[in-house]
């Protein structure tokens, strides 16, 4: 009814206002345009004014002033840079962390300081050892068969990057994470201020952090690791906190009666009781940092997120869908290594000797010895090439894209017509109409949508804050950018939404297949959001389409889990009254199940919203005309870091719009519902 | 109560509460500071925006004694047992735990004290969802220092006690609720203190498993005999497991007495109200329906004990023709008892019980 109305206001002044660029209420002026500018300066300000200090430069010979920020931000970099090419070497070998630790010098007359790579063979025998070792011979397999793939397809060096760049970052995200988290739950003050910068971090596209870090901490893998850290910390932070106030006041009360200290009591109690959600956290810190391999190579990073930006953009999809899967099986084990590390249990009453205690060492010993003679069989059998049995160079190992490529080849001289055919009626007649309709909408129709919506369902409160984040945006010069984001967005959750809600209620009528459908999400949601570009190019090409479907296909996950939590929380005796009342199926579901679930799933459309978004952001790692693409273009232009940020913070206001509605509206409804 | 005591004789205390409050609200201390030994008047505590938990509690607890605080929600036992193990700091009054004023530690006293002489039962069970059976029960004393090796073997010992054998290594997620309260038990008891606290620990069980871990508490303490201060709302357990009760009504202790005394004068209205269904002949003892000896009366050869609770000894009371002597502990003669007695004990009107 109120939306009703709040349509009809909103189509009148759509039609009522005239599109001239005089009238502000067509479009406002550009008031805060000099954002980008202030935040330059301030940068600028920070890396070269700002506590200069005079330090010798050994390559000029003399002494040049240097900002303290400067010098603590380079100081950060080279110890990051330091750990990630010790554990590459640590593998692949390597002479740069011997020099560092001691001279150069040393290493040009000892010819024999050289740490050697590892033989491939010793690697897939540790991975499964180690999978053995954490939970049996499941894991084993997977991690050796997957290690066994990365390194059979000359994959194994960029991969070895990739995971030296998680085994930094991680550690990192996580010691901050919850420490952060432990602060914000002991003090809520704290707490506090840290939700809206959570908030805004999480929303953040992963571009826009770039080109502030690059201008930070210069470019390299350093760079793209500080980078990966800043965008992965934020959920661990959340589930951290979330997971300690979880916690029963008894079981804090059982800790201090059994005599903890606050300590013992802390890391003891708290934290091991709140474990569930801290590993989710653990787990998303991993994945965050696998999904921005792809986009830290913009800044420098290298490995397979950089390999797999150049084969995406010479549209080499065999190649890209090689090192697409190396980056999901590097993933999948690092999500079951954690999470049976965590799960592990200790067995107090076996009385080991000393072989049975040492086992998986001696083994990875025993192995590495047998797989260092198989090398120096290996080197007497190819004598002068490479050496296969020792170690698969990049690009030299066994590789089907050819195959691949082959098939795509196939397909698109069978199917172009018709997908050629599907992907011009799209474009010419749904999203073009589309797109025009959003940039002829007057800057005053906006708000009244977006105000009213507000008004409707959280009160003026709702309505200023909501009304606050898109008024920002619509006094920069980027509004209709960000209509045409806002239209790619659209399209794609309303989709999804659909697909989502159909797929979850069809899953959720059984506990098998919901079952099933959620360990479905589980495993797509280990993917790293640009994985989903792959298979899209291949089929639509560059266009809108592509990242349409991306979109779709990426945001339907968190649609068709709320959905399936949502309509399974439902409690039975309600279904058995309403069976007993005598309602179909169809009648139980649309007037029991869904009414009680829709909050539950408004919360997952949330996410969807999110999810668009950052895709569609994404979008411009294969060219749209959104705000992606200018937060792109920020990357290589002079300047840059000031546009990249705004508009990070402009996709990051049009989420946080979007999350006050939802949020505030299940809220109310649950409460009104009396559900939890 | 003698306030004098000197804090080392063997007469001592355990546990001594002299005028504890426990107000919630901001403005708690301020309201406090004009009443002076008295009880407060809840109402205008509730329009100054206070709530008050606990209102000028005051008793001892001796050594070995089981006393059973009983109330329904909301009348403030819990957070009694919650100002004597500490876990909320009281408004106001005095806290002595054997002589030591609880309230003036430090928060490292406390940890000792806690580690040494408190054990607590709580009813959410509240184990750690992470530990098996045994690291559950071994926790107190790893938190200790004690090496791993010894806590596990003392862990042991008390799974062995409270009959958890071959459960050991399970988890907690994967006992039933008698089963999980058991290991809570073990827990409180692994540090083997000298004070009991039970926060209604069998409240969250089914009847006929609350009747078993009654069974088995009764029996611990015969071999254990700790200082127990356990927290119910249920009256008839109170009943069965007290030495002493204490009736709590809107944070204010109504009476505290033996079960008989309480069941035979309730001191008020409200507790009367949850004594007059209870079944007399489970609470009273011979001592209080026996009448003095009246020489001229033929007596039958069947002999009670004066401490008899009187169920136990009806029926054959009930079968003799003539009334039974009363005996003391040493054997003597104090009192007949007449069959006519527990007849009205039995089937008498509930309004009109013996007075004493």
């Amino acid at each position: 009814m109120q939306f009703g109305l709040l349509a009809i206001i909103f189509l009148f002044s759509y039609h009522l206002v005239p599109h001239s660029e005089a009238s502000y209420f067509w479009r406002l002026p550009p008031l805060l345009k000099d954002i980008p500018v202030w935040i330059n300066t301030l940068l600028d300000n920070l890396m070269f004014q700002w506590f200069a200090v005079d330090v010798w430069d050994p390559v000029w010979k003399e002494y040049e002033p240097k900002s303290v920020f400067r010098i603590i931000t380079r100081a950060i970099g080279s110890a990051i840079l330091f750990l990630i090419i010790l554990i590459r070497e640590l593998f692949l070998g390597g002479t740069q962390t011997i020099g560092a630790l001691f001279s150069d010098a040393m290493l040009s007359t000892n010819k024999w300081l050289y740490w050697p790579a590892l033989p491939w063979t010793a690697v897939v025998a540790g991975a499964a050892i180690l999978g053995y070792q954490l939970q049996g011979i499941r894991l084993a397999l997977l991690a050796g068969i997957g290690v066994g793939y990365l390194c059979v397809f000359g994959q194994w060096e960029p991969s070895l990057e990739t995971l030296s760049f998680v085994l930094v970052c991680a550690p990192i995200c996580f010691i901050l994470g919850l420490g952060f988290g432990i602060w914000g739950y002991l003090n809520r003050t704290v707490e506090a201020a840290l939700e809206p910068l959570l908030n805004c971090m999480q929303t953040l596209p992963h571009f826009s952090y770039l080109v502030p870090v690059m201008v930070l901490f210069g470019i390299g893998d350093h760079a793209g690791a500080v980078a990966t850290i800043i965008f992965a910390t934020p959920p661990m932070i959340r589930l951290t906190i979330l997971g300690l106030r979880k916690i029963s006041p008894d079981i804090v009360d059982s800790g201090l009666m059994s005599g903890c200290s606050k300590f013992q009591l802390l890391f003891r109690v708290l934290i091991p009781t709140a474990r569930t959600d801290i590993l989710i956290g653990v787990n998303q810190v991993i994945m965050q940092c696998l999904a921005m391999t792809t986009i830290a190579a913009f800044i420098g990073a290298r490995g397979l997120g950089f390999n797999l930006k150049v084969a995406l953009n010479s549209l080499e999809i065999g190649k890209a869908s090689e090192i697409g899967l190396c980056v999901v099986l590097i993933a999948v084990i690092l999500d079951k290594y954690s999470l049976a590390w965590a799960n592990k249990q200790k067995d107090y009453f076996s009385d080991l000797n000393f072989f049975q205690r040492y086992r998986p060492y001696i083994g990875f010993i025993l192995l590495t010895l047998l797989a260092i003679l198989l090398a120096y069989i290996g080197a007497l059998y190819f004598k002068d090439g490479i050496n296969y049995l020792y170690y698969v160079p990049f690009d030299k190992g066994f590789t089907i894209s050819p195959f691949i490529d082959a098939g795509i080849d196939w397909f698109w001289e069978a199917f172009f017509p018709y997908l050629n055919g599907f992907n011009v009626w799209l474009i010419t007649s749904v999203l073009v109409p589309m797109r025009d309709a959003y940039l002829g909408m007057p800057v005053i129709s906006t708000f009244i949508l977006v105000m009213g919506a507000g008004y409707i369902v959280g009160g003026v409160r709702s309505a200023i804050v909501v009304g606050g984040l898109i008024l920002f945006i619509a006094l920069s010069e980027y509004w209709d950018r960000a209509l045409i984001t806002a239209y790619m967005a659209t399209f794609a959750v309303l989709i999804s939404a659909v697909l989502g809600l159909v797929v979850g209620s069809i899953c959720a009528q059984n506990r098998f297949t919901s079952k099933t459908i959620l360990s479905v999400c589980d495993f797509f949601q280990t993917f790293p959001s640009f994985i989903y570009l792959i298979p899209v190019i291949l089929l639509f090409g560059i266009t809108d389409t592509s990242v349409m479907i991306a979109a779709i296909v990426y945001a339907v996950i968190p649609a068709t889990r709320y959905t399936v939590e949502g309509l399974n929380s439902v409690p039975i005796s309600l279904h058995e009254a309403a069976t007993m009342s005598g309602v179909s199926r169809l009648q139980r579901w649309t007037n029991i199940e869904l009414p009680l679930a829709l909050p539950h799933i408004m919360l997952g459309i949330n996410q969807t919203v999110i999810f668009a978004l950052f895709m569609v952001i994404l979008g411009a790692l294969i060219g749209t005309i959104d705000l992606g693409q200018i937060i792109m273009g920020a990357l290589s232009k002079k300047g840059g870091a000031g546009i990249g940020l705004t508009l990070g913070i402009f996709v990051s206001f049009m989420c946080l719009a979007v999350d006050n509605l939802i949020q505030t509206w299940a809220k109310e409804r649950k409460k009104l519902l009396g559900i939890d | 109560m003698p306030s004098n005591e000197s804090p080392t004789t063997d007469q001592q205390p355990v546990i001594r509460c002299d005028s504890v409050f426990k107000i919630f609200g901001d403005k708690a201390k301020e309201m406090l500071a004009g009443v002076d030994g008295s009880n407060v008047d809840t109402k205008a505590f509730q329009e100054a925006g206070c709530i008050v938990g606990v209102n000028n509690a005051s008793f001892d607890v001796a050594r070995g004694e089981k006393l059973i605080i009983m109330g329904l929600s909301g009348s403030g036992k819990s957070t009694l047992l919650r100002c004597i193990s500490r876990l909320t700091d009281a408004t106001a009054g005095r806290i002595f735990i054997e002589g030591q004023d609880l309230l003036a530690m430090t928060n490292k006293q406390l940890i000792e004290i806690r580690r040494e002489k408190m054990g607590m039962v709580f009813q959410s069970f509240a184990l750690l969802p992470h530990k098996t059976v045994l690291e559950n029960i071994a926790f107190p004393l790893q938190v200790k220092g004690v090496r791993t090796q010894e806590s596990i073997k003392k862990a042991m010992d008390m799974v062995e006690l409270v009959g958890l054998r071959g459960r050991e290594n399970y988890f907690p997620r994967e006992l039933s609720g008698g089963q999980q309260q058991r290991v809570g038990i073990a827990r409180s008891l692994a540090v083997e203190p000298d004070i009991w606290f039970l926060d209604e620990p069998f409240s969250a069980l089914d009847p006929l498993i609350r009747k078993e871990m009654q069974d088995e508490f009764l029996r611990l303490q015969s071999v254990l005999n700790k200082t127990i201060l356990f927290v119910t709302h249920d009256f008839d357990e109170a009943l069965r497991l007290a030495d002493r009760i204490a009736i709590m009504k809107d944070g204010v202790i109504e009476q505290l007495d033996t079960p008989a005394n309480i069941v035979l004068n309730p001191a008020t209205e409200y507790v009367h109200r949850f004594t007059e269904d209870v079944p007399r002949e489970k609470v009273l003892r011979i001592e209080s329906v026996m009448d003095p000896v009246n020489s001229s009366e033929v007596l039958s050869n069947l002999k009670v004990s004066k401490d008899a609770i009187i169920e136990t000894v009806a029926e054959a009371v009930l079968s003799e023709q003539n009334p039974v002597p009363v005996t003391d502990g040493e054997g003597e003669v104090i009192g007949v008892l007449h069959p006519s007695k527990v007849i009205h004990v039995l089937f008498g009107g509930r309004a009109s019980y013996p007075k004493q």
